[in-house]
């Protein structure tokens, strides 16, 4: 068993009230497994699911990209920079 | 190739200087200002949010594949962040190349690109009210309304 951090953003962080979390992560994790362990714990995410992408260690990743423990997961909502 | 997000305001000329080039023939700028409405609605100011050190590596990349894809010869790409009152530049894209053409056609990419990508956040704040907006040209964008 190891961590990860989450790092949220915009509206994302406004709603749930931080913009960083520790999440506790298995051997084989990807992307997916902590996005649905972290609604679970955070259901105030789930209108923010449709358009978010990730990132894993800064690299944008989809939901098969392995997450393993140390590693910084990123949700991003859609970007609105210029 | 200059590359920075920031909270510091931006500098035109730092990023002519930084593209300056003996065998430029061309420097092409483009400044993104703060426009005082948005949608009929009436704009207070704006607030930019950016992942730094992920939307830094993003504008790297797409400034290293301008220069490739276009043949030009340097950019530099700089965005601000924090607050932002109307008429304040909240985006620096300067490219040369040795003619125009190139120059004109990679700055517009890169700006494009931008705001495809690159994990920067506006929020809009008006006298009533703020949202924080979801580019429509975002690759995560949410589907526009069907038309009725």
């Amino acid at each position: 068993m190891g961590q990860v951090t989450v790092l949220l953003f915009a509206g994302v962080a406004e709603r749930l009230g931080t913009r960083r979390l520790v999440v506790d992560v298995a051997p084989g994790d990807r992307v997916r497994d902590v996005r649905d362990r972290l609604t679970a714990a955070h259901p105030q995410l789930e209108p923010f699911l449709p358009s978010l992408r990730y990132a894993v260690d800064e690299e944008y990743a989809d939901e098969d990209t392995p997450v393993p423990p140390g590693a910084t997961l990123a949700l991003i909502p859609p970007v609105s920079g210029g | 190739m200059l590359i920075r997000v920031t909270d510091a305001p931006l500098d035109p000329a730092e990023a002519i200087a930084a593209v300056a080039n003996p065998a430029a023939g061309a420097i092409d700028v483009f400044l993104g200002v703060v426009r005082n409405e948005n949608l009929g609605r009436s704009v207070d100011h704006l607030v930019y949010e950016a992942y730094p050190s992920m939307a830094e590596r993003e504008m790297a990349a797409i400034a290293q594949e301008a220069c490739s894809r276009f043949g030009v010869i340097d950019c530099a790409i700089l965005h601000r962040t924090g607050r932002l009152a109307i008429g304040e530049t909240s985006l620096v894209a300067a490219v040369s190349s040795g003619h125009r053409a190139e120059a004109f056609a990679a700055c517009r990419w890169i700006v494009d690109e931008l705001k495809r990508r690159v994990p920067i956040w506006k929020k809009e704040v008006w006298s009533n009210g703020e949202a924080w907006i979801e580019g429509p040209e975002a690759l995560n964008a949410p589907a526009p309304a069907p038309p009725r």
